[in-house]
């Protein structure tokens, strides 16, 4: 028996919705209901054809929103990876109707409507311990510019070259009249000239917090070519967890999980980087897709800047890389910021990215 | 003394003897008595062989500036008004690297891989944060992208080592 999920599961409905500074006319679970019956519908499904579920687990657990849309999953689970919880879901639900246990599974991820501007949460007793009487930047800043700093030092890599990959994102985000800085073109000089954050990341080098939703549906190998749309079929994935979220205990903080992960989704694909059209890659900071290119192994360790520098990342490009705008141009809405990258790899390959489309597209790498 | 109003650690049971061992200026680690791991973030088994016969081991107080960034936007307002100020991660000569601060020295001045050595902060009656400075009897400070020596560590010293595949 192939115990493979290669060709097992196809993604064939998406709903997103324009990530927003804030919504404070809705709630969160309502733009998870909006984007689940979109996505529902894009795949030509009816509200009965759903039997699974897969929600982001902090903020809206699988029964509510199962209580909520009047469905009743026979098979239900709720995710939390950090930023990689959208990619996840792709295998997690595959595995779930490539054995039968639902025909048909929703997998939606949602903001609160309100305010999302990173606050402090409750430190856990690392943090309590270990990092808060030091006094580190908002968000994740501190912990993605220490790994921009280290690899500077170790490689030589520059701000201009990291400072490109938002760049070519922002091109991208103006033929995506979702993102939310679509009309806002962008340039190496307002990347350098903006506001630095945390040394020696700038302003336009981080994410935006913002509300926003997504979902996707995906469904057997089997009734996949009954949608609207041309099926978009997982071939390989994996999943790696190094160390924890403070990286100061990675065995070297310029290295990521994703040399692991990438590639075991290589092997099951059977195909290597060279085989890729398009590539959307995690991206809460510049430093993250950098770091991501080595370990997926699109260029070697150390040699990102150059790459970067060499590469036309444009929709056009030799390299197409986060072709809506990716999360630094797109919007982060809390975990659906990750869920921009799946979306918009389904909707390249299913030829339904309008202005944006790339042209010779046969497979697609994602990451989160 | 004023009044310190900085978050000031919430150790637990197993943070207490840190805590404890800090506020008499001994910089420890966790130690595995087993295979002899040291580790800064603090647990009941050693993450090498699991062993659970764990110490708090006193350390040099030197090590090397791993990596740093300057916060000019603190998670805590209460850091507020202290910024700009140099968060850092320091590799300690026997492995472990920690998060801390740089005192006693211009932000201009810092650069990865410089020697440091331990200071202390008693900020309250209760609490002693180790922070660095330069030490200035430490190795000089090399750099790897220029020399072709990539992929070395600061010290030489693997911070952590993964069980055996
Ligand atoms: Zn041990």
């Amino acid at each position: 028996m192939d115990k493979s999920l290669r060709g097992k599961g196809a993604i064939i409905g998406i709903g997103e919705l324009r990530p927003m500074r804030r919504r404070p006319d809705r709630t969160g679970i309502g733009l998870a209901a909006e984007v689940a019956i979109e996505a529902i519908a894009d795949a030509g499904l009816l509200k009965e054809d759903v039997d699974g579920l897969i929600t982001e687990l902090a903020l809206g657990e699988p029964a509510a929103l199962a209580e909520y849309l009047g469905i009743r999953p026979r098979w239900a689970h709720g995710v939390n990876m950090f930023g990689a919880t959208a990619a996840i879901m792709v295998p997690l639900a595959t595995m779930a109707v490539s054995t039968g246990m639902a025909n048909n599974v929703v997998c939606v991820i949602n903001t609160p409507a309100g305010d999302v501007l990173p606050g402090m949460g409750a430190p856990n007793t690392y943090q309590a311990n270990y990092e808060f009487p030091y006094g580190p930047g908002v968000a994740q800043n501190s912990n993605y510019a220490m790994i921009a700093q280290r690899h500077m030092f170790e490689f030589g890599t520059t701000q201009e070259q990291l400072a490109k990959i938002a760049v070519d994102q922002r091109f991208n985000a103006q033929a995506n009249p979702l993102a939310a800085f679509y009309g806002t073109p962008l340039t190496v000089d307002d990347v350098m000239n903006s506001r630095m954050v945390s040394d020696p990341l700038k302003l336009l080098e981080c994410v935006m917090p913002t509300t926003g939703a997504a979902a996707m549906v995906i469904t057997s190998a089997d009734r996949a070519k009954a949608g609207p749309h041309p099926p978009v079929y997982l071939l390989g994935a994996g999943v790696s967890i190094e160390h924890g979220i403070p990286p100061a205990h990675a065995i070297k903080m310029v290295d990521t999980p994703v040399k692991f992960s990438a590639r075991q989704a290589f092997q099951n694909a059977q195909l290597s980087p060279r085989d890729m059209d398009m590539l959307s890659l995690y991206d809460c900071y510049t430093i993250t897709v950098a770091v991501s290119l080595e370990d997926a192994g699109f260029c070697k360790k150390g040699e990102v800047g150059d790459f970067a520098s060499s590469m036309d990342f444009t929709y056009k490009g030799n390299l197409p890389l986060n072709t809506h705008g990716g999360q630094l141009s797109f919007g982060q809405s809390g975990l659906a910021g990750g869920f921009s990258h799946v979306i918009e790899s389904a909707r390249q390959m299913m030829g339904r990215a309008g202005d944006r489309q790339v042209e010779k597209l046969d497979f697609c790498f994602v990451n989160g | 003394m004023p009044e310190y109003t900085l978050p000031l650690p919430q150790p637990t049971i197993l943070h207490q003897p840190m805590w404890d061992a800090f506020k008499q200026h001994r910089l420890v680690v966790q130690r595995c008595r087993a295979c002899d791991m040291m580790f800064i973030f603090a647990r009941e088994h050693c993450p090498r062989c699991w062993a659970s016969d764990l110490e708090w081991y006193e350390v040099s107080g030197r090590g090397r500036l791993y990596t740093y960034t300057t916060v000019r936007q603190p998670m805590h307002p209460a850091f507020n008004e202290l910024v700009p100020y140099v968060y850092a991660i320091v590799q300690l000569d026997e492995g472990p690297r920690l998060p801390s601060n740089l005192v006693n020295v211009p932000i201009e001045d810092v650069q990865v891989d410089m020697p440091l050595r331990v200071v202390w902060d008693d900020v309250t009656s209760e609490f002693t944060l180790p922070k660095f400075e330069p030490d200035p009897d430490g190795l000089p400070r090399r750099m790897p992208h220029q020399t072709g020596a990539t992929r070395v560590h600061a010290s030489g010293v693997p911070a952590y080592t993964p069980a055996p595949a």
